[in-house]
């Protein structure tokens, strides 16, 4: 049986892990939380957002999502805390704040 | 009807490869090899076949396209030598472990230092770890026969294959040659269907992903057993090949092994030499026999353990150093597969023809004879010798391992 990346993890055997280690579906870095090593964090101010978009496009990791034409609050399963999207906002809507880690 | 002809190995290789219509050759010159994509080259330019040539800039590259198309689809080979195959070592290992199914020519030739353009197993013996399955041919039929089969088990297997022939000797040596009928090699490799490949656009897939450590060793595993269940591909490929063209292919080939009381392991064109040699011993009265080996990767441990227990010794010729002190790279792994094995025989190792030095019948004529020395004395003496290497110590050039400096 053909397994999908959700099932390849860490205790797949030899047996079933997919041939050659080929990923045979598309988007699945959606799965896997790379957003663990980030130092600063963006914090979304939403009361400033005129939804103006400059930021989305700017973010090197897909990590703003839009729903309706409407940016919503990061990813932050992917965001690494670059910090690109705050200095392109105009508006003064997304601040970096360094993240306490839990 | 098969198709007489006279042709270089290399023509051989050329020709086969237009037979099996690769769809992508991505190929850099490099003696003694480079008549292989140049045969092809003109192929192309005749518009006897629609494969897409990438003249690249290095075997680096080289192998790279053939990486690049293999994943994406499409069938890929490629033909190289000596340090050209030292240049593709990153990717070699990159091919087999996305088990990709590209296959290539390799026309052995010495690696270099000091530099050399002549044949010796040092290049693909090198190589052999790389996880590619390795096939040797004796002749120019056995290299046109071999590449056509290759086609088939490498893409049946999802391993890359190397079909090596020795430089010079059949690459431009030529000679007559039965050729399968286009259609019927068409028919033998069938066309190229990958299940899953990066071109299959309803279906996106990711090649050669980050194999950190706790992947990395499963994908490896995985990788030992495909070697190993290419074992039964490789035979039922000969087979299938055999009934098409009743030219009949194993792992090795036995010679006059039946009755032997000592025989020789030998890879290659030397095989030649050596039934000569063999068939000139029987005209004496002499039991001897030979054992070529065809197929080096995967190593047929079993079977090839077994036909060495037929005689009572066998000198394992190897036409590659090591430098490990212990033999070279056949004798190693032949030696080995006897181990566990009751009435085995003494197995010393000849390391021979290095850079293109010649083996003559006489040489094996002393190997045998060298060989009997043990059989009546049950004293192998040191296993690890050289022949046809001048040596102060021997002034008729041959190493009978009688003189052990080796003992510390």
């Amino acid at each position: 049986m053909r397994k999908t990346a959700k099932e390849i993890n860490e205790r797949i055997t030899w047996q079933d892990i997919s041939i050659g280690a080929e990923i045979i579906e598309p988007a699945t870095s959606k799965l896997v939380n790379t957003g663990d090593w980030r130092v600063n964090m963006p914090v979304f101010k939403e009361e400033n957002c005129r939804q103006c978009m400059l930021c989305v496009p700017y973010c090197p990791d897909s990590s703003i999502p839009v729903k309706d034409g409407k940016r919503l609050d990061f990813d932050f399963m992917h965001c690494k805390g670059c910090g690109i999207c705050a200095r392109v906002c105009p508006f003064d809507a997304i601040e970096m704040v360094k993240e306490e880690k839990k | 009807m098969s198709i007489r002809d006279r042709m270089s190995g290399n023509e051989a290789v050329a020709y086969a490869m237009k037979q099996v219509i690769p769809d992508v050759m991505g190929a850099f010159p490099i003696t003694p090899s480079t008549e292989i994509p140049q045969y092809f080259s003109d192929y192309i330019a005749n518009g006897e076949v629609d494969t897409e040539f990438v003249a690249v800039e290095s075997e680096h590259s080289a192998m790279s396209v053939c990486m690049g198309a293999s994943a994406a689809g499409a069938r890929a080979v490629t033909a190289t030598s000596s340090a050209g195959l030292a240049y593709m070592w990153e990717l070699l290992y990159v091919v087999s472990s996305a088990r990709l199914p590209v296959t290539m020519a390799v026309v052995n030739r010495a690696l270099t230092g000091p530099i050399n353009i002549n044949n010796d197993h040092s290049d693909s013996m090198g190589a052999r770890d790389s996880g590619w399955i390795q096939i040797y041919a004796e002749t120019n039929q056995e290299v046109y026969d071999n590449f056509i089969q290759g086609i088939v088990i490498a893409e049946k297997c999802r391993l890359p294959v190397m079909i090596c022939q020795d430089g010079f000797i059949t690459s431009h040596g030529v000679s007559n040659i039965e050729l399968v009928e286009d259609d019927k090699v068409s028919k033998f490799v069938g066309e190229y269907a990958p299940e899953n490949y990066l071109l299959k656009h309803e279906n996106p897939l990711a090649v050669g992903p980050y194999g950190v450590s706790p992947y990395y060793m499963e994908v490896k595993r995985q990788q030992a057993q495909a070697m190993k269940d290419s074992m039964p591909v490789i035979k039922q490929t000969a087979e299938k090949f055999c009934e098409m063209t009743d030219r009949d292919y194993g792992f090795f080939e036995e010679y006059m092994m039946d009755d032997a009381d000592v025989a020789l392991v030998v890879i290659g064109s030397s095989a030649g030499t050596a039934k000569e040699a063999v068939d000139r011993l029987r005209a004496e009265n002499k039991k001897v026999g030979m054992i070529k080996l065809r197929v080096f990767r995967p190593f047929p441990r079993i079977p090839l353990s077994r036909a060495m227990c037929k005689v009572k010794a066998v000198a394992i010729m190897d036409k590659a150093e090591s430098f490990s002190n212990s033999g070279g790279p056949l004798f190693n792994e032949a030696r080995n597969s006897l181990y566990d094995l009751s009435g085995k025989p003494y197995a010393i190792n000849y390391i021979y023809g290095l850079g293109g030095r010649d083996i003559t019948v006489e040489d094996f004529y002393d190997i045998f004879q060298d060989l009997y020395v043990i059989y009546y004395t049950d004293d192998p003496g040191d296993v690890y010798r050289y022949v046809g290497v001048r040596d102060s110590r021997f002034p008729d050039a041959v190493d009978l391992g009688r003189e052990n400096d080796n003992d510390i």
